[in-house]
């Protein structure tokens, strides 16, 4: 699998890629032989010390399994792309597929074969608003503030707002953990959000112990964060297991805040994760990555992100290698019916700037991602990294013909900052939404 | 003719500007950012970048050290250049054969409270203007405190736990080093102090503590002297560095 994998900077850092070209084509042509059945019986971590493991065979739907059963990799890869599969077909048999049948076949895949099957996928999900439809490209508005200051936060989502993004998620990176910092952010969120009515959601990208701390302290919680990984291990240096996702998915749960639908967690993963925290137990970094979204889906979350150039260039190294691993990362996630968005970004000592940022935003757009983030001019002066921007996102949807959420779409109508075109409108500097903040 | 406030829509809330750093109200020429928002965010990246790619100016770092009377070492990791430092961090934690010989030199019968280093990480722009001054203030106090120093490591191309493997060789009960930060948009020049107490190879990063921002607009040097020596002489105490002591020492504070 390792070998078999396009080349990267953190399987080599593992030293678990290919000595050479040939050999990783080699590794590819093996692999397109291999009995899908055979990732059933031959796992990649041990079932008695991984949870992780035993999560992917025991959660395995053997049932609608039984279509593919009969696959090899190689066939898998045609069937999925052949007129024989569509949304729905992918949909019944989400449960049929294992992280490792998905990462394995995306090894064989090129990137148009990626896009084109991640297209055929709609995972919708419903909390105040409607993510996911075919057509739509959401948005996260990440309003961070070096110092987590209210007032410079509000302001970032005002910006946001005015150009159209915030549908998917109003979410926070806290520059501190402190519970009562993270209360108050929660509590001007959530007052922003009552007051105007938007119909969209807030999180506070805090440890899931804070946050259902948070909850029964009464906090306003909507969704609730949580980074995520594909090994056992990976999640013990995260400070979660499966148990305690358990347990915040069901004080998720208790709240009763969707409106119209109670989809509550939020997830972000990346590449290169496990290996940072040495717990890839000699997995590739994607066949790890691929793992997370098994712990994911069981919480039917209602955001599941990848950070793909978030975790630096000694995993993912330049805008070729990003850009490949975020095709991946969608078409994997989305297969095992996960409604994944994607975070186009980059660290600045990675070799890579916003030229392919933007190319890799078009695809994401082609593909059919749920959401991207939006930050205030691509960058995000609390964790120095560069992101995609409000007017990125109106780019791609300009761009592609893509909508909001239905609801967040009416509402800004509503609120006048589009015209019945959905075409932006020149706010005015008396929008109540000014005043809310001058107040 | 076309003025330019006839193709940029400008934003009514430019004036919120003044309350924060973020890249807000940029206005927009149809959907996309107008030419000078967009150049000078490719500015800031180019700085960034160029920063990632500079070097340490070894003949100013080695006038200054002199004229505090600091014998030091020139090291280098086994990174051989940016490119393979960046996509190895382990070859960044780890001396060449040539610095430990240079090391080695040294009456290995002598031993060190604080061996102090001085890498480029991340952006040797934040060393060339932070390390000496932050230096100039702490060296004072830790002879102040009588704490013995070891020469001074120089590294080239070195990573944070690069500072486990030259503590120990120099016989240090800790080891700090100070090491240029990933660069923001915003700043390229962060200058990011990490202690760790009895410094050997194979230390994760759970054991030791950091000061993070250090340049004149963020933690200023005065600052980050008095808490390098608060967690120093907190660390000697508790014969350890790490979460422990971050938890049981809110006293450090701004």
């Amino acid at each position: 699998m390792a070998k078999a994998t396009p080349f990267r900077s953190g399987d080599a850092l593992a030293g678990l890629c290919a000595e050479s070209y040939q050999e990783r084509i080699a590794a590819q042509i093996c692999l397109a032989d291999v009995p899908l059945t055979n990732f059933l019986n031959e796992v990649v971590i041990p079932y008695e010390s991984d949870e992780v493991t035993r999560l992917i065979i025991d959660g395995h739907d053997h049932i609608a399994f039984s279509e593919i059963s009969s696959f090899t990799v190689g066939m898998f890869r045609d069937w999925l792309l052949s007129d024989m599969v569509d949304t729905t077909k992918i949909q019944q048999l989400q449960f049929a597929f294992t992280p490792e049948m998905v990462a394995a076949v995306s090894k064989i895949m090129r990137n148009q074969d990626l896009i084109l099957v991640s297209k055929k996928c709609e995972v919708v999900t419903k909390f105040k608003n409607t993510i996911g439809l075919k057509g739509r490209l959401s948005t996260r508005l990440q309003p961070n503030h070096p110092t987590d200051d209210l007032k410079g936060i509000a302001i970032s989502i005002i910006d946001g707002l005015f150009y159209g993004s915030g549908d998917a998620v109003i979410g926070i990176n806290p520059a501190t953990d402190n519970p009562e910092k993270v209360y108050s952010i929660l509590s001007m969120l959530d007052d922003l959000i009552l007051a105007f009515d938007i119909p969209t959601q807030s999180c506070v990208l805090t440890h899931v112990t804070t946050t259902i701390d948070l909850i029964n302290k009464n906090a306003p919680v909507d969704l609730i964060f949580q980074s995520i990984g594909g090994t056992e291990k990976t999640n013990t240096s995260f400070g979660v297991s499966l148990r305690l996702l358990q347990e915040a998915y069901e004080a998720g749960l208790s709240l009763n805040r969707g409106t119209i639908g109670n989809n509550v967690m939020y997830f972000e993963t990346g590449q290169g994760s496990s290996l940072s925290a040495n717990a890839h137990e000699g997995v590739d970094q994607q066949t790890c990555e691929a793992r997370a979204y098994a712990v994911a889906r069981i919480f039917k979350p209602h955001l599941v992100n990848s950070v793909v150039g978030f975790i630096g260039p000694e995993y993912l190294y330049d805008g070729k290698q990003i850009t490949r691993a975020a095709l991946e990362d969608h078409f994997c996630g989305k297969l095992l019916g996960l409604p994944m968005g994607m975070d186009i970004c980059y660290t600045n000592h990675a070799e890579t700037d916003q030229d392919d940022m933007d190319n890799l935003l078009v695809l994401m757009g082609t593909a059919g991602c749920n959401y991207i983030m939006g930050v205030p001019g691509a960058d995000d002066i609390m964790l120095n990294y560069q992101s995609t921007s409000f007017h990125d996102a109106l780019f791609v949807r300009e761009l592609l013909g893509l909508n909001p959420a239905p609801e967040f779409e009416s509402w800004l109508y509503k609120q006048g900052l589009t015209d019945d075109q959905g075409k932006l409108i020149s706010s005015k500097s008396n929008h109540p939404l000014l005043k809310y903040i001058n107040a | 003719m076309h003025k330019e406030n006839e193709i940029i829509k400008h934003d009514s809330w430019e004036v919120l500007k003044k309350h924060t750093a973020a890249r807000i109200a940029l206005g927009k020429t149809g959907v996309s950012i107008p030419s000078n928002q967009n150049l000078s965010f490719k500015l800031a990246h180019a700085l960034a970048r160029d920063a990632v790619y500079d070097l340490i100016d070894k003949k100013e770092l080695h006038h200054n050290l002199d004229e505090l009377q600091l014998p030091f070492l020139f090291l280098q990791s086994c990174a051989i250049d940016k490119k393979q430092y960046l996509q190895r961090p382990d070859f960044g934690r780890k001396l060449n054969q040539q610095s430990i010989d240079i090391i080695n030199k040294e009456d290995s019968n002598i031993s060190y409270d604080i061996c102090i280093n001085i890498a480029d990480g991340l952006s040797a722009d934040a060393v060339n203007k932070h390390a000496m001054p932050l230096i100039h203030l702490l060296i004072p106090m830790l002879r102040e405190i009588k704490y013995s120093i070891a020469p001074i490591c120089v590294i080239e191309q070195g990573r944070v736990a690069i500072s486990d493997e030259t503590g120990y060789l120099l016989n240090s009960k800790m080891s700090i080093i100070l090491i240029g930060e990933r660069p923001g948009l915003s700043a390229t020049d962060s200058l990011g102090v990490y202690l760790t107490y009895n410094p050997k190879v194979g230390n994760n990063d759970a054991l030791r503590n950091c000061i993070s921002n250090i340049r004149p607009e963020g933690l200023t040097y005065e600052i980050a002297a008095q808490k390098t020596i608060a967690l120093i002489n907190e660390a000697m105490r508790l014969k350890m560095t790490g979460v422990c002591l971050k938890d049981n020492n809110n006293f450090i504070t701004n």
